[in-house]
C-alpha cells in the first residue's frame, strides 16, 4: 500500500531524534488517536538551518515527519509556511487516501514549530 | 530495518489465512482436472463429482461431530455467518425482533448485525470482560420473549479467548432460541463438537485450516428453522443455490480430514509461551490481551506500549517476519481495535498491539528468532517515539 519512497523514509528515517536547544517545537497529535509529532527547528537569520522530530504512529507519519524535516531545511520561514501537506505527500510519491492525515499532521507540526519560534522571538 | 531481509519468511499470521497444505493443492488439482462434471447430473462424470461432493461432506461434518447432511457449503465463513443470521431472522421474523450477539464479533457478524439493524430489528451487542469473555450470566439478562437468534462467536480472531459457548448454548435452549457460533477461528485449532457444544448453527472457514480461500460452511443442526438468502437451483438442498465449487470444496474436505487428525495443541501453547515469557524479559511495558488460558494455543496478542501497531508489522516485515496487527490502523477506519476497546484497553495502547498467530510450520528457530531481533526492533522504534520519552522521564521523577 505504501511507495518504496514512503518505505524508506520509514526505513531511514532522516533527522530523527531529539535537538537540543530549539528555537521552536512544535508538538501535534494524541495518543488516543494513534499519532503524536514532535518537530524541532533551529533557526538563524530567519533561515531553518535545522529540522529534527519524533513521532509515534504508523509508517506514514513516521515517513511524512521524516520527509517535512527534509523539506525544511535551507528555508526562509515565509518559504516554510508555504510547504503544504500535499507537497509532503508529494514528495513521498503519495499516500494511501486514509494516510493523508498524516501529511496533515507534519504540516500542522511545522506551522506550530514555526510559531513556537515566532512567540519565543517576539 | 536497515538490513532487509527478505528471503526469509517467518510467517506468524495464521488467524489470517493459513498456507495450503501440499497433499490438499494435490487432491484440488486432481479435482480440477478430471472432475469437471455438474454434481447434479446422471451421467458417470457428474457422479463422479458429486460422490467427492459427499465425500468431502462427510470429512466436514466430522472435524465437528456433526452429520454430513447437516452440512452446507458456502463461499467461505463471512457467507456462513450472513447465512445464519439473515437466514434464521427470514425464518423467525415473525415470532420476533430481537437478536442478541457481542461486541467482539469478527465484522461478517458485526456487519450483518448492523444491517439488521438499520432494517429495524433491536440487537444487544453483549458486552465483555477485561479477557475479551462473554458473561453467560449476561446472556441470560440479555433475552427477551422476541429474541429470534443468539450469535456469540467460539473465539476470538484477535485475542484468541475462547468463549463460554456451550453453557450460553444451553441457556439459549432452555429459551428455544436458535445459537450460532462463528467457529472460523477455532476449527482446526482446538476440538470442537457440536454435540457438546449444544449450537444450532456454527461456521468454518476452509483457508483457516490449510484449505482454499472462498470455501466454508455453515452447519446447520436438522431441526432447525432457516431460510436460505441467495436463490437458485436446488444445490445444497437449496439452502445455497448455485453449481457447487467443487475443486474448492474437495480441497476443504482434505484439509479437515487433515486437520482433524492433527490437532495439536501443547506444543504449539508451549512455543506461543516461550514467546510471550521471552520477550516480556526483554521488553518492558509489553501487556498480554486475551485469557491467559481459555485460548486457543495458537494465538498471542501483545501492545508494546509506546510503539505503533503498524510500524512495528512493517519493521517486522523487513525483518522476514509476517505478523498482523490488532489495531485496524490498516484499515480505512484508522480506528483502534473494537474488540480490544470493548475490553477496556485504553485506546493509546491499542494502538500499540501485534498478533502473532502460529501455525503447523511454526518452528522452535522461528520463535528462537523473533525473540533475537524484536527487543532491538523495539528499541529503535522508541526511538523515534515521543511518548517514550515523556515515560522516561515521568519515570526518573518518580524514583
Amino acid at each position: 500500500m505504501y511507495s518504496e519512497k514512503v518505505m524508506e523514509h520509514f526505513r531511514n528515517p532522516r533527522n530523527m531524534g531529539e535537538m537540543e536547544n530549539p528555537d521552536g517545537i512544535g508538538k501535534v497529535g494524541n495518543p488516543v488517536c494513534g499519532d503524536v509529532m514532535e518537530l524541532y527547528i533551529k533557526v538563524k537569520n530567519n533561515i531553518i538551518i535545522d529540522a529534527r522530530f519524533q513521532t509515534f504512529g504508523c509508517g506514514a507519519a513516521i515517513a511524512t515527519s521524516s520527509m517535512v524535516t527534509e523539506l525544511v531545511k535551507g528555508k526562509s520561514i515565509d518559504e516554510a509556511l508555504e510547504i503544504s501537506n500535499k507537497a509532503v505527500a508529494d514528495a513521498l510519491g503519495g499516500l494511501p487516501p486514509v494516510k493523508i492525515h498524516c501529511s496533515v499532521l507534519a504540516e500542522e507540526a511545522l506551522k506550530s514549530a514555526i510559531e513556537d519560534y515566532r512567540k519565543k522571538i517576539s | 530495518m536497515n538490513n532487509v531481509k527478505k528471503t526469509l519468511k517467518i510467517y506468524l499470521d495464521n488467524n489470517a489465512t493459513t498456507p495450503i497444505h501440499p497433499e490438499v493443492i494435490r487432491e484440488m488439482e486432481n479435482a480440477l482436472e478430471f472432475t469437471y462434471g455438474n454434481p447434479s447430473t446422471l451421467y458417470s462424470i457428474g457422479k463422479e463429482a458429486k460422490a467427492k461432493l459427499e465425500e468431502a461432506r462427510t470429512r466436514v461434518a466430522s472435524i465437528i461431530g456433526a452429520k454430513s447432511e447437516e452440512i452446507v457449503f458456502t463461499g467461505g465463513g463471512t457467507e456462513a455467518n450472513n447465512l445464519a443470521i439473515f437466514g434464521i431472522c427470514k425464518a423467525y421474523r415473525n415470532k420476533g425482533n430481537h437478536i442478541i450477539t457481542s461486541k467482539i464479533e469478527h465484522d461478517s457478524v458485526w456487519n450483518t448485525c448492523k444491517s439488521l439493524e438499520r432494517d429495524g430489528i433491536d440487537i444487544t451487542y453483549l458486552p465483555v470482560d477485561s479477557y475479551g469473555m462473554v458473561d453467560p450470566e449476561e446472556l441470560k439478562k440479555a433475552i427477551r420473549p422476541d429474541t429470534i437468534i443468539i450469535s456469540i462467536m467460539h473465539s476470538n480472531n484477535e485475542t484468541g479467548t475462547i468463549q463460554p459457548v456451550n453453557d450460553m448454548a444451553r441457556i439459549a435452549k432452555d429459551g428455544g432460541i436458535p445459537f450460532h457460533t462463528d467457529a472460523v477461528q477455532s476449527i482446526g485449532k482446538i476440538k470442537v463438537n457440536v454435540e457438546d457444544l449444544g449450537v444450532n448453527l456454527l461456521s468454518i472457514a476452509s483457508h483457516k485450516i490449510y484449505g482454499p480461500k472462498g470455501i466454508g460452511a455453515l452447519y446447520i443442526r436438522k431441526g432447525t428453522r432457516i431460510q436460505p438468502i441467495l436463490f437458485g437451483g436446488h444445490q445444497e438442498k437449496g439452502y445455497r443455490p448455485g453449481t457447487e465449487n467443487v475443486p474448492g470444496i474437495v480441497g476443504f474436505g482434505k484439509a479437515a480430514e487433515i486437520a482433524d487428525k492433527n490437532i495439536e495443541t501443547e506444543g504449539l501453547a508451549f512455543l506461543r509461551d516461550h514467546l510471550y515469557n521471552a520477550l516480556k524479559e526483554k521488553i518492558e511495558r509489553i501487556r498480554l490481551n486475551g485469557h491467559p488460558t481459555k485460548r486457543l494455543p495458537n494465538t498471542l496478542n501483545v501492545s508494546i506500549e509506546f510503539v505503533e501497531g503498524e510500524g512495528m508489522v512493517l519493521a517486522l516485515d523487513d525483518l522476514g517476519i509476517s505478523v498482523g496487527t490488532g489495531s485496524a490502523c490498516a484499515t480505512a477506519t484508522l480506528e483502534p481495535s473494537y474488540v480490544l476497546a470493548a475490553m477496556g484497553v485504553p485506546p493509546q495502547i491499542a494502538h500499540c498491539t501485534l498478533r502473532f498467530s502460529l501455525g503447523r510450520d511454526t518452528t522452535d528457530g522461528d520463535i528462537d528468532y523473533i525473540i533475537e531481533v524484536m527487543p532491538e526492533m523495539v528499541k529503535k522504534m522508541r526511538g523515534f517515539s515521543p511518548l517514550y520519552k515523556e515515560y522516561l522521564r515521568r519515570r526518573k521523577e518518580t524514583v
